[in-house]
C-alpha cells in the first residue's frame, strides 16, 4: 500500500524532544521531517519587534539533529514559520543558526528561503480596492494601523513549498506559513488527498501534544495513506488514543469542524477516529472543501515603552482599601504630572490573589491610538466606571493566598523615561499611602526585589488581523543558497 | 453537580489573538450526551456567568468525537494588548470550572 511517513520532531522548533524518541522516528524511515517554528499565542511583541520567543540554543540543537538526519537519509526537511512569528529578522535568524550548523559539521546543501512579508502599499493598495476581508471578532485594518506597523507578514499555503519541492530542493525554510502546509507539502505534490494531508499536518505541528501524557517536547509519526492517516507517539511512555487526538482537534481553534485554511476549508463533520493498535489511532474522513484564495495577514504596532513593578502585601485593612487607594493614585498622578496629557500614558495595577487572572467584568474601550489616547483606554467594569475602583468586591479578605495580595504596577508611556517616572511616581506614592483604618504606618508593600522597578522593554499590539484575496505565489518568492 | 464531577478538561485558550475558546471533556459519552441535552450551557447561561454580552459568544458546538463540548468567544482584549492579564488565555476557566448546576 502506497504510504507516506512524516515525522514531527517537536511542537515548536526549540522546545526539544529526546533523543531516543528522534532515533526511533527516523528507524521508522520517515519520507520527511517537518517543524512549525511558530505561533502567535506569545503575543504581539515578538512578530512586532523582530525579537524571536524561542531561545537560539534550543533552536540550534533541535535543527542540528534534524539536519543531519535529512541530509544522511536525503529526505526533505521543511521548517514553517522560522524565528516563530516569521517575518524577515526571524526567517534570517533561523537561516544564520542552519549555516552556522552546516559549517560546523561539514554540510552542504540547497536550502530554500521563502519570506513572506508583505509592503506595507501592497497592503494600503488591497484595501483601496476591497481586496481584504476582514476576520471578525478582529477589526477591519484601517490605513493607520497598515502604516504604523512594523512587520506585515502574510501566512502562505503548500503552493510556494511545492514550487521548491519541485525544483528538488529539499531543505526548505519559510516565514509565516499556515500551520499544517509544511506536514502536507510532500503528500499533497505526491497526489496523497489534500484534506487528510493538511489534517494530519494541524495534528502533527503541535507534535506530542496529541498523544498521551502530552509532550509539546517529543516527537510524532503521521503515516498518511490511501484513504485514512495514522498516528503514532515515538516515546514508548506515550501512545495515541481516540480521546487524545480527538481533543487535539479541538484544541485552540473556533470550530472543531470547520478549520479555514489558504484556499479552503478541512471539514471535519464527517471525521472519525479509531483505535487501531493499543497505542496508534486511524483517522479517516476529513475533506478539504475548495474556496476563494485568501491568505491571512498579521501584523503588530508599537504602542510605547513599559516599566514595572511588583510588591505585595499581608494586611488585610490594606487590601480592603486597594480600590480607593488606587483611585487616589491615579489622581495624585495627574497632580503631580500637570504637563502630563492624559494621552501619554496607561497604568495598570494587576492585584494578585483577588482579580489578577480572570479578564472579564473587564471591558475595554475604544483600542489606543499609538502616542495617542493611553487613558481613553481604561477597562471599564460592566457599570462603566473605572475597573481599579469597582471591580474589587473585598468584603472579606480573599482566601487565596492565605489573605496575601501581590501587585504589579505596570506603566505604558511614550517614552522609556516616562513610563519609569510614573511607574517610580506610583509605587512611592503607594508604599506610604495613609489609607483609611491604617494601623501598619511603616510602610504598605513588601518587595521582593532591589531595585523593585523593571523595564519593561518596547510594548506592541497585534495591528493587522484579516485576510488578503491573493495568488497563491505571488507573495512568496523563492531564493535559493548554496551551502 | 460542578464540571469537574463529569467531566476530565475544563480549560481555556485563545483561538488566534481575538477569540477565546473553552473545552469541556466529559467523563464518557452518556454524560456528553445527557449535558448537552441539558442544556446547560445556552448563550444565555454562559453569557450570564462570565458577565458578556450574548452576541460576542461566537459558537457553542458539541463536538461528539471527543465528547466534548465547545464554547468561542470574543476575547474582551486582543492578546498582549495593554492591560492584558492571560497572553495565552489559559487561565480564564475558573467561572466555567466552580459554575453550579442540576443535572
Amino acid at each position: 500500500m502506497k504510504e507516506m511517513r512524516i515525522l514531527s520532531p517537536t511542537a515548536i522548533l526549540g522546545y526539544g524532544f529526546p533523543e531516543s524518541s528522534f532515533e526511533a522516528g527516523m528507524a521508522q524511515k520517515p519520507h520527511i521531517i517537518a517543524v512549525d517554528a511558530g505561533s502567535t499565542d506569545p503575543g504581539p511583541y515578538y512578530l512586532g519587534s523582530g525579537n524571536c520567543f524561542v531561545d537560539r540554543a534550543g533552536t540550534k540543537r533541535d535543527l542540528t539533529f534534524m539536519l543531519k538526519a535529512a541530509i544522511k537519509e536525503n529526505i526533505p526537511l521543511i521548517i514553517g514559520t522560522a524565528g516563530g512569528s516569521g517575518a524577515r529578522d526571524h526567517l534570517q535568524r533561523d537561516v544564520e543558526i542552519i549555516k552556522e550548523i552546516a559549517k560546523e559539521n561539514n554540510l552542504s546543501f540547497k536550502i530554500a528561503v521563502i519570506p513572506s512579508d508583505i509592503n506595507k502599499n501592497t497592503v494600503l493598495e488591497a484595501l483601496k480596492k476591497g481586496n481584504i476581508a476582514p476576520l471578525y471578532p478582529a477589526p477591519m485594518p484601517t490605513e493607520e494601523e497598515i502604516l504604523n506597523s512594523t512587520n506585515i507578514v502574510a501566512q502562505m499555503g503548500a503552493e510556494p513549498i511545492l514550487a521548491a519541492l519541485n525544483q528538488n530542493i529539499n531543505i526548505i525554510i519559510t516565514g509565516r506559513a499556515y500551520d499544517p502546509v509544511v506536514f502536507s507539502a510532500l503528500a499533497i505534490k505526491d497526489g496523497f488527498d489534500t484534506g487528510l494531508a493538511l489534517h494530519l499536518g494541524k495534528i502533527l505541528e503541535c507534535a506530542a501534544i496529541a498523544a498521551t501524557p502530552g509532550s509539546g517536547s517529543d516527537c510524532m509519526l503521521g503515516i498518511l495513506r490511501e484513504d485514512h492517516f495514522e498516528l503514532k507517539a515515538l516515546n514508548e511512555e506515550r501512545k495515541c488514543t481516540t480521546t487524545s487526538v480527538a481533543a487535539h482537534t479541538l484544541y485552540e481553534k473556533s470550530d472543531p469542524a470547520k478549520l479555514h485554511g489558504p484556499g479552503g476549508i478541512l471539514d471535519l463533520t464527517e471525521t472519525t477516529f479509531e483505535q487501531n493498535t493499543e497505542e496508534t489511532v486511524i483517522v479517516r474522513g476529513t475533506k478539504f472543501i475548495k474556496g476563494e484564495y485568501y491568505i491571512k495577514l498579521e501584523a503588530a504596532r508599537k504602542l510605547g515603552m513599559r516599566t514595572v513593578s511588583f510588591a505585595a502585601t499581608a494586611d488585610h485593612i490594606m487590601i480592603k482599601e486597594i480600590p480607593t487607594i488606587l483611585q487616589s493614585i491615579r489622581e495624585k498622578i495627574k497632580a503631580n504630572f500637570t504637563d502630563l496629557k492624559k494621552e501619554d500614558y496607561f497604568i495598570d495595577f494587576k492585584i494578585y490573589g483577588t482579580s489578577g487572572v480572570s479578564l472579564f467584568g473587564l471591558q475595554s474601550a475604544e483600542p489606543p491610538t499609538v502616542g495617542q489616547n493611553f487613558s481613553d483606554y481604561k477597562f471599564t467594569s460592566a457599570n462603566n466606571s473605572d475597573v481599579s475602583i469597582n471591580k474589587f468586591n473585598l468584603a472579606e479578605p480573599p482566601a487565596v493566598g492565605g489573605g496575601e495580595a501581590a501587585i504589579i504596577i505596570d506603566v505604558v508611556a511614550n517614552t522609556k523615561e516616562l513610563s519609569k517616572a510614573l511607574c517610580s511616581f506610583a509605587r512611592s506614592t503607594m508604599l506610604h499611602f495613609g489609607y483609611a483604618g491604617r494601623i501598619s504606618t511603616a510602610g504598605n508593600l513588601a518587595f521582593p526585589f532591589s531595585p523593585s522597578d523593571f523595564d519593561g522593554g518596547e510594548v506592541y499590539e497585534f495591528s493587522v488581523y484579516a485576510l488578503l484575496k491573493a495568488d497563491p505565489l505571488e507573495h512568496f518568492p523563492l531564493e535559493v543558497l548554496e551551502l | 453537580m460542578k464540571l469537574t464531577d463529569i467531566a476530565k478538561v475544563v480549560r481555556s485558550k485563545n483561538a488566534g489573538p481575538y477569540e477565546l475558546t473553552f473545552d469541556i471533556i466529559f467523563n464518557d459519552a452518556h454524560t456528553f450526551e445527557k449535558f448537552i441535552s441539558s442544556e446547560i450551557i445556552t448563550k444565555k447561561s454562559f453569557a450570564n456567568l462570565y458577565t458578556i454580552k450574548e452576541e460576542d459568544i461566537l459558537g457553542i458546538i458539541p463536538f461528539a468525537p471527543a465528547n466534548a463540548l465547545k464554547i468561542t468567544i470574543v476575547r474582551p482584549i486582543s492578546s498582549g494588548q495593554i492591560g492584558e492579564r492571560d497572553v495565552y488565555g489559559a487561565q480564564q476557566h475558573k467561572p466555567l470550572m466552580e459554575m453550579q448546576f442540576e443535572f
